[in-house]
Protein backbone atom coordinates (compact mmCIF):
# COMPACT_ATOMS: atom_id res chain seq x y z
CA UNK A 1 0.00 0.00 0.00
CA UNK A 2 2.74 2.28 0.53
CA UNK A 3 5.77 3.63 -1.46
CA UNK A 4 8.39 1.28 -2.00
CA UNK A 5 11.65 1.27 0.11
CA UNK A 6 13.76 4.22 -0.67
CA UNK A 7 11.05 6.05 -2.87
CA UNK A 8 10.13 9.57 -2.44
CA UNK A 9 7.95 10.22 0.62
CA UNK A 10 7.12 12.97 -0.94
CA UNK A 11 6.93 14.25 -4.85
CA UNK A 12 6.06 16.81 -6.87
CA UNK A 13 6.28 17.56 -10.64
CA UNK A 14 5.41 21.23 -11.71
CA UNK A 15 3.03 21.89 -8.93
CA UNK A 16 1.03 25.20 -8.93
CA UNK A 17 -1.50 26.92 -6.78
CA UNK A 18 -3.05 29.61 -8.33
CA UNK A 19 -5.23 32.55 -6.52
CA UNK A 20 -7.46 34.85 -8.10
CA UNK A 21 -7.52 35.49 -12.02
CA UNK A 22 -6.57 38.40 -14.55
CA UNK A 23 -4.94 41.31 -12.58
CA UNK A 24 -5.50 40.20 -9.53
CA UNK A 25 -4.04 36.18 -10.33
CA UNK A 26 -1.89 35.13 -7.12
CA UNK A 27 1.15 32.66 -8.53
CA UNK A 28 1.14 31.13 -4.26
CA UNK A 29 3.32 27.93 -6.02
CA UNK A 30 4.63 28.60 -8.86
CA UNK A 31 6.19 25.10 -11.03
CA UNK A 32 7.69 23.22 -8.09
CA UNK A 33 9.49 20.17 -8.09
CA UNK A 34 10.19 18.52 -5.19
CA UNK A 35 11.75 14.81 -3.75
CA UNK A 36 11.55 14.51 -0.40
CA UNK A 37 13.40 11.31 1.22
CA UNK A 38 12.42 8.70 3.51
CA UNK A 39 14.27 9.79 6.99
CA UNK A 40 15.05 12.84 5.29
CA UNK A 41 14.70 16.38 7.77
CA UNK A 42 13.92 18.83 5.22
CA UNK A 43 13.84 22.80 5.81
CA UNK A 44 11.73 25.19 3.15
CA UNK A 45 13.06 28.69 4.30
CA UNK A 46 11.63 31.77 2.92
CA UNK A 47 9.94 35.49 3.99
CA UNK A 48 6.05 35.22 4.79
CA UNK A 49 3.52 35.60 1.70
CA UNK A 50 6.70 33.51 -0.41
CA UNK A 51 3.93 30.57 -0.55
CA UNK A 52 5.84 28.13 1.57
CA UNK A 53 2.78 27.03 3.85
CA UNK A 54 0.50 27.05 0.98
CA UNK A 55 3.40 24.42 -0.59
CA UNK A 56 2.83 22.36 2.90
CA UNK A 57 -0.86 22.55 2.40
CA UNK A 58 -0.50 21.05 -0.66
CA UNK A 59 1.92 18.47 0.13
CA UNK A 60 -0.25 17.49 3.20
CA UNK A 61 -3.22 17.02 1.11
CA UNK A 62 -5.26 20.03 3.04
CA UNK A 63 -5.42 22.19 -0.26
CA UNK A 64 -5.50 21.26 -3.56
CA UNK A 65 -3.03 21.73 -6.29
CA UNK A 66 -4.14 24.20 -10.00
CA UNK A 67 -1.96 21.86 -11.71
CA UNK A 68 1.00 19.57 -11.60
CA UNK A 69 1.73 16.15 -9.82
CA UNK A 70 1.87 15.08 -6.58
CA UNK A 71 2.79 11.69 -5.34
CA UNK A 72 2.22 10.99 -0.99
CA UNK A 73 3.82 7.79 0.09
CA UNK A 74 4.36 6.70 -3.35
CA UNK A 75 0.12 7.23 -4.47
CA UNK A 76 -1.04 10.23 -6.91
CA UNK A 77 -2.67 12.55 -4.22
CA UNK A 78 -3.59 15.67 -7.06
CA UNK A 79 -6.70 13.90 -8.35
CA UNK A 80 -7.84 11.57 -5.74
CA UNK A 81 -10.87 11.44 -4.47
CA UNK A 82 -11.68 13.52 -1.17
CA UNK A 83 -12.48 10.31 0.64
CA UNK A 84 -9.69 8.41 0.04
CA UNK A 85 -7.41 11.67 0.53
CA UNK A 86 -9.15 12.24 3.74
CA UNK A 87 -8.41 8.51 5.24
CA UNK A 88 -4.75 8.73 3.66
CA UNK A 89 -4.06 12.19 4.97
CA UNK A 90 -5.19 10.68 8.38
CA UNK A 91 -2.98 8.12 7.87
CA UNK A 92 0.26 9.46 7.06
CA UNK A 93 0.45 12.57 7.42
CA UNK A 94 1.23 14.67 10.67
CA UNK A 95 0.82 18.51 10.92
CA UNK A 96 2.17 20.39 13.41
CA UNK A 97 0.87 24.59 13.31
CA UNK A 98 2.48 27.35 14.90
CA UNK A 99 -0.90 28.07 16.77
CA UNK A 100 -0.69 24.77 18.49
CA UNK A 101 -4.34 23.92 17.75
CA UNK A 102 -5.36 22.21 20.48
CA UNK A 103 -8.42 21.73 22.32
CA UNK A 104 -8.60 23.83 24.87
CA UNK A 105 -10.78 21.57 26.73
CA UNK A 106 -9.57 18.21 26.46
CA UNK A 107 -6.64 17.38 28.21
CA UNK A 108 -3.04 16.62 27.03
CA UNK A 109 -3.67 13.36 26.73
CA UNK A 110 -6.98 12.98 25.13
CA UNK A 111 -5.75 15.99 22.64
CA UNK A 112 -2.99 13.00 21.60
CA UNK A 113 -5.89 10.18 21.52
CA UNK A 114 -8.20 11.83 19.52
CA UNK A 115 -6.01 11.06 16.28
CA UNK A 116 -6.01 7.64 16.38
CA UNK A 117 -9.77 7.67 17.86
CA UNK A 118 -10.69 8.93 14.53
CA UNK A 119 -8.63 6.57 12.95
CA UNK A 120 -11.21 3.66 14.67
CA UNK A 121 -8.75 2.33 16.98
CA UNK A 122 -10.30 0.89 20.16
CA UNK A 123 -10.31 3.37 22.74
CA UNK A 124 -7.53 1.60 24.57
CA UNK A 125 -5.26 0.98 22.15
CA UNK A 126 -5.78 4.89 21.15
CA UNK A 127 -5.38 5.67 24.75
CA UNK A 128 -2.51 3.23 24.86
CA UNK A 129 -0.36 4.77 21.55
CA UNK A 130 -0.97 8.50 23.37
CA UNK A 131 1.02 7.38 26.60
CA UNK A 132 3.35 5.91 24.83
CA UNK A 133 4.10 9.52 22.68
CA UNK A 134 3.19 11.96 25.12
CA UNK A 135 6.42 9.92 27.22
CA UNK A 136 8.74 10.30 24.08
CA UNK A 137 7.74 13.91 24.03
CA UNK A 138 9.03 14.22 27.51
CA UNK A 139 5.52 15.10 29.06
CA UNK A 140 4.33 11.81 30.49
CA UNK A 141 4.04 14.26 33.61
CA UNK A 142 1.27 16.78 32.29
CA UNK A 143 -0.88 13.74 30.51
CA UNK A 144 -4.14 15.03 32.57
CA UNK A 145 -3.28 19.21 31.87
CA UNK A 146 -5.42 21.25 29.85
CA UNK A 147 -3.50 22.91 27.63
CA UNK A 148 -3.64 26.20 29.22
CA UNK A 149 -1.82 25.23 32.50
CA UNK A 150 0.81 24.12 30.26
CA UNK A 151 3.68 26.48 28.84
CA UNK A 152 4.00 27.04 24.84
CA UNK A 153 6.73 24.42 24.43
CA UNK A 154 4.79 22.09 26.31
CA UNK A 155 1.92 22.53 24.19
CA UNK A 156 3.51 22.72 21.19
CA UNK A 157 5.43 19.22 22.32
CA UNK A 158 1.42 17.79 23.00
CA UNK A 159 0.71 18.97 19.38
CA UNK A 160 3.74 17.02 18.48
CA UNK A 161 2.65 14.22 20.16
CA UNK A 162 -0.77 14.49 18.26
CA UNK A 163 0.72 14.38 15.25
CA UNK A 164 2.49 11.53 15.71
CA UNK A 165 -0.35 9.33 17.47
CA UNK A 166 -0.80 7.51 14.43
CA UNK A 167 2.73 6.95 13.09
CA UNK A 168 2.92 9.17 10.07
CA UNK A 169 5.13 8.79 7.50
CA UNK A 170 5.91 12.05 7.22
CA UNK A 171 5.57 15.08 9.70
CA UNK A 172 4.59 18.29 8.38
CA UNK A 173 5.43 21.76 10.20
CA UNK A 174 4.37 25.28 9.89
CA UNK A 175 6.67 27.81 11.40
CA UNK A 176 6.68 25.28 14.79
CA UNK A 177 8.86 27.50 16.63
CA UNK A 178 7.27 30.92 15.57
CA UNK A 179 5.09 31.27 18.82
CA UNK A 180 7.96 29.80 21.25
CA UNK A 181 10.93 32.03 23.27
CA UNK A 182 14.22 30.92 22.31
CA UNK A 183 14.51 28.42 25.65
CA UNK A 184 11.20 27.12 24.31
CA UNK A 185 12.26 26.78 20.88
CA UNK A 186 15.09 24.94 21.61
CA UNK A 187 13.32 22.24 23.51
CA UNK A 188 11.29 21.70 20.23
CA UNK A 189 14.25 21.30 17.84
CA UNK A 190 15.79 19.12 20.46
CA UNK A 191 12.66 16.99 20.08
CA UNK A 192 12.92 17.27 16.68
CA UNK A 193 16.49 16.15 16.68
CA UNK A 194 15.57 13.00 18.32
CA UNK A 195 12.25 12.13 16.35
CA UNK A 196 15.02 12.68 13.24
CA UNK A 197 17.54 10.27 14.70
CA UNK A 198 14.41 7.93 14.96
CA UNK A 199 14.38 7.45 11.19
CA UNK A 200 10.92 10.02 10.72
CA UNK A 201 10.54 11.91 7.65
CA UNK A 202 10.25 15.63 8.57
CA UNK A 203 9.59 18.93 6.65
CA UNK A 204 9.65 22.24 8.20
CA UNK A 205 8.63 25.42 6.48
CA UNK A 206 9.74 28.87 8.72
CA UNK A 207 10.92 32.09 7.81
CA UNK A 208 13.18 31.40 10.23
CA UNK A 209 17.23 30.54 9.22
CA UNK A 210 17.82 29.14 12.90
CA UNK A 211 15.52 26.89 12.60
CA UNK A 212 15.81 26.02 8.95
CA UNK A 213 19.75 25.57 9.30
CA UNK A 214 18.76 22.49 11.80
CA UNK A 215 18.10 20.41 8.70
CA UNK A 216 19.81 18.02 6.21
CA UNK A 217 18.83 20.30 3.57
CA UNK A 218 17.34 23.65 3.10
CA UNK A 219 15.64 25.07 0.33
CA UNK A 220 15.03 28.65 -0.44
CA UNK A 221 11.54 30.06 -1.55
CA UNK A 222 10.50 33.47 -3.21
CA UNK A 223 7.54 34.54 -5.45
CA UNK A 224 6.55 30.53 -5.33
CA UNK A 225 9.33 28.73 -6.53
CA UNK A 226 12.90 27.60 -5.07
CA UNK A 227 15.67 29.97 -5.87
CA UNK A 228 18.40 28.23 -4.07
CA UNK A 229 18.95 24.59 -2.31
CA UNK A 230 22.02 24.24 0.43
CA UNK A 231 22.78 20.67 1.50
CA UNK A 232 23.63 21.21 5.47
CA UNK A 233 25.37 18.12 6.04
CA UNK A 234 28.75 17.70 5.98
CA UNK A 235 31.65 20.10 4.78
CA UNK A 236 30.31 22.48 7.72
CA UNK A 237 34.03 24.71 8.27
CA UNK A 238 35.14 26.85 10.88
CA UNK A 239 35.68 25.70 14.61
CA UNK A 240 33.25 26.98 17.30
CA UNK A 241 36.02 28.78 18.61
CA UNK A 242 36.98 30.07 15.44
CA UNK A 243 33.02 31.27 15.54
CA UNK A 244 33.29 32.79 19.25
CA UNK A 245 36.15 34.87 18.30
CA UNK A 246 38.60 32.80 20.42
CA UNK A 247 41.63 32.49 17.86
CA UNK A 248 45.44 34.19 19.30
CA UNK B 1 43.08 36.73 25.23
CA UNK B 2 45.40 38.65 27.67
CA UNK B 3 43.06 40.44 28.78
CA UNK B 4 41.10 37.37 29.42
CA UNK B 5 43.60 35.61 31.69
CA UNK B 6 44.05 39.37 33.69
CA UNK B 7 40.58 39.26 34.72
CA UNK B 8 40.15 35.55 35.58
CA UNK B 9 42.94 36.21 37.67
CA UNK B 10 41.22 39.35 39.69
CA UNK B 11 39.26 36.93 42.06
CA UNK B 12 42.25 35.15 43.75
CA UNK B 13 46.26 34.14 43.08
CA UNK B 14 45.29 30.78 40.86
CA UNK B 15 47.39 28.35 39.48
CA UNK B 16 47.49 27.96 35.66
CA UNK B 17 45.14 24.50 35.75
CA UNK B 18 42.78 26.87 37.58
CA UNK B 19 42.47 29.56 35.29
CA UNK B 20 41.80 26.67 32.75
CA UNK B 21 39.37 25.14 34.46
CA UNK B 22 37.40 28.45 34.62
CA UNK B 23 37.66 29.46 30.91
CA UNK B 24 36.53 25.54 29.78
CA UNK B 25 33.67 26.00 32.29
CA UNK B 26 32.80 29.27 30.71
CA UNK B 27 33.42 28.73 27.42
CA UNK B 28 31.32 24.84 27.21
CA UNK B 29 31.50 22.93 23.81
CA UNK B 30 32.93 26.45 22.26
CA UNK B 31 36.27 26.07 24.62
CA UNK B 32 36.69 22.27 23.25
CA UNK B 33 39.01 23.41 20.44
CA UNK B 34 41.13 25.74 23.12
CA UNK B 35 44.72 24.59 23.48
CA UNK B 36 45.67 24.41 26.79
CA UNK B 37 48.99 25.45 26.21
CA UNK B 38 47.81 28.96 25.13
CA UNK B 39 47.06 30.04 29.48
CA UNK B 40 50.42 29.20 30.00
CA UNK B 41 51.67 31.15 27.07
CA UNK B 42 50.27 33.82 27.93
CA UNK B 43 51.08 34.18 31.65
CA UNK B 44 54.59 33.97 30.69
CA UNK B 45 54.01 37.27 28.87
CA UNK B 46 52.10 38.98 31.19
CA UNK B 47 54.94 38.39 33.67
CA UNK B 48 57.24 39.46 31.79
CA UNK B 49 55.56 42.98 31.05
CA UNK B 50 55.05 42.96 34.89
CA UNK B 51 51.25 42.31 34.79
CA UNK B 52 51.15 39.57 36.94
CA UNK B 53 53.86 38.25 39.46
CA UNK B 54 54.40 34.30 40.12
CA UNK B 55 55.68 32.04 43.43
CA UNK B 56 56.15 28.90 43.19
CA UNK B 57 54.29 26.49 46.10
CA UNK B 58 55.33 23.47 46.80
CA UNK B 59 54.70 20.23 44.77
CA UNK B 60 53.23 17.11 45.71
CA UNK B 61 55.73 13.87 46.24
CA UNK B 62 54.47 13.10 42.44
CA UNK B 63 54.25 16.13 40.99
CA UNK B 64 56.84 18.88 39.90
CA UNK B 65 55.95 22.62 41.86
CA UNK B 66 53.60 24.90 40.92
CA UNK B 67 53.20 27.87 40.04
CA UNK B 68 50.66 30.31 41.82
CA UNK B 69 49.61 33.58 39.71
CA UNK B 70 48.49 37.10 41.05
CA UNK B 71 47.81 40.64 39.78
CA UNK B 72 50.61 43.10 40.14
CA UNK B 73 49.29 46.62 40.68
CA UNK B 74 49.62 47.12 37.24
CA UNK B 75 47.29 44.18 36.25
CA UNK B 76 44.70 45.53 38.09
CA UNK B 77 44.75 48.84 36.52
CA UNK B 78 44.53 46.51 32.88
CA UNK B 79 41.80 44.68 33.74
CA UNK B 80 39.67 47.72 35.02
CA UNK B 81 40.81 49.87 31.47
CA UNK B 82 39.01 46.08 29.75
CA UNK B 83 36.09 46.60 31.75
CA UNK B 84 35.20 49.58 31.29
CA UNK B 85 36.43 49.62 27.30
CA UNK B 86 33.40 49.74 24.65
CA UNK B 87 35.40 48.05 21.60
CA UNK B 88 32.74 45.65 19.97
CA UNK B 89 34.96 42.81 18.90
CA UNK B 90 33.47 41.21 15.38
CA UNK B 91 34.01 40.92 11.64
CA UNK B 92 33.63 43.85 9.55
CA UNK B 93 32.21 43.90 6.49
CA UNK B 94 33.88 46.65 4.94
CA UNK B 95 36.02 43.54 3.19
CA UNK B 96 33.03 41.58 1.89
CA UNK B 97 31.75 44.55 1.07
CA UNK B 98 34.51 46.03 -1.16
CA UNK B 99 35.15 42.07 -2.15
CA UNK B 100 31.59 42.33 -3.85
CA UNK B 101 32.49 45.67 -5.43
CA UNK B 102 35.98 45.31 -7.16
CA UNK B 103 34.25 41.97 -8.85
CA UNK B 104 31.80 43.80 -10.47
CA UNK B 105 33.69 46.72 -11.30
CA UNK B 106 36.43 44.50 -12.86
CA UNK B 107 34.19 41.52 -14.37
CA UNK B 108 36.28 39.21 -12.25
CA UNK B 109 33.04 37.16 -10.73
CA UNK B 110 29.53 37.88 -10.13
CA UNK B 111 28.71 39.60 -7.36
CA UNK B 112 25.49 37.32 -6.50
CA UNK B 113 27.44 34.35 -7.38
CA UNK B 114 29.67 35.30 -4.46
CA UNK B 115 26.69 35.80 -2.02
CA UNK B 116 24.81 32.70 -2.75
CA UNK B 117 28.16 31.03 -2.10
CA UNK B 118 28.91 33.38 1.39
CA UNK B 119 25.24 32.50 2.15
CA UNK B 120 26.01 28.84 2.32
CA UNK B 121 28.93 29.09 4.00
CA UNK B 122 27.18 31.07 7.02
CA UNK B 123 24.31 28.63 7.10
CA UNK B 124 26.52 25.63 7.55
CA UNK B 125 28.01 27.62 10.58
CA UNK B 126 24.43 28.18 11.64
CA UNK B 127 23.93 24.80 11.94
CA UNK B 128 27.16 24.09 13.51
CA UNK B 129 26.60 26.55 16.51
CA UNK B 130 22.91 25.44 16.42
CA UNK B 131 23.23 22.16 17.27
CA UNK B 132 25.90 23.15 19.81
CA UNK B 133 23.59 24.95 21.67
CA UNK B 134 20.80 21.62 21.50
CA UNK B 135 23.12 20.09 23.00
CA UNK B 136 23.97 21.89 25.97
CA UNK B 137 21.89 21.48 29.11
CA UNK B 138 19.48 24.97 29.44
CA UNK B 139 21.10 28.15 31.03
CA UNK B 140 24.93 26.79 30.89
CA UNK B 141 27.49 29.71 30.32
CA UNK B 142 28.24 27.52 26.90
CA UNK B 143 24.96 28.16 25.61
CA UNK B 144 24.65 31.55 26.04
CA UNK B 145 27.88 31.97 24.14
CA UNK B 146 26.57 29.70 21.44
CA UNK B 147 23.36 32.04 21.73
CA UNK B 148 25.53 34.77 20.98
CA UNK B 149 27.26 33.35 17.91
CA UNK B 150 23.63 32.52 16.23
CA UNK B 151 22.82 35.73 16.68
CA UNK B 152 25.11 37.55 14.40
CA UNK B 153 25.51 34.64 12.16
CA UNK B 154 21.59 35.60 11.69
CA UNK B 155 22.42 39.33 11.60
CA UNK B 156 24.83 37.96 8.47
CA UNK B 157 22.60 36.64 6.31
CA UNK B 158 20.38 39.46 6.70
CA UNK B 159 22.81 41.57 5.39
CA UNK B 160 23.66 38.97 2.69
CA UNK B 161 20.10 39.21 1.82
CA UNK B 162 20.58 42.84 1.27
CA UNK B 163 23.79 42.53 -0.23
CA UNK B 164 21.99 40.39 -2.91
CA UNK B 165 18.82 42.40 -3.15
CA UNK B 166 21.56 44.99 -3.80
CA UNK B 167 23.74 43.23 -6.77
CA UNK B 168 19.80 41.71 -8.32
CA UNK B 169 19.25 45.18 -8.61
CA UNK B 170 22.36 46.28 -10.09
CA UNK B 171 22.50 43.36 -12.68
CA UNK B 172 19.04 44.57 -14.21
CA UNK B 173 20.39 48.08 -15.02
CA UNK B 174 23.25 47.47 -16.58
Amino acid sequence: MIGTEGSPIVRARGLCKRYGKDAGLVRAVDGIDLDVAPGETLAVMGPSGCGKSTLLHLLGGLDRPTSGELWLAGRRIDAMSERALARLRRDAVGFVFQAFHLMEELTALENVELPALLADRSPRAARRRAACVLDRVGLADRASFLPSALSGGQRQRVAIARALANEPLVVLADEPTGNLDSEAALSVLRLFESLHEAGQTLVIVTHDARIAATADRMLTMRDGDFVDETRLTGGSTGSLGTLAGLEG
Amino acid sequence: MQEVVLALLAKEPSHGYELRARMRQALGPVGDAMNDGQIYVTLARLEKTGLVTSERSPGLPDRPDRKVYALTAAGQQRVADWLADVTWPGPAPAQFHLKLVAAAAAGLADPLTIVATQRREVLRRLRAAQRAAMAEPDRSPGGLLLEGIVLRLQADLRWLEACERHWTREEGQS
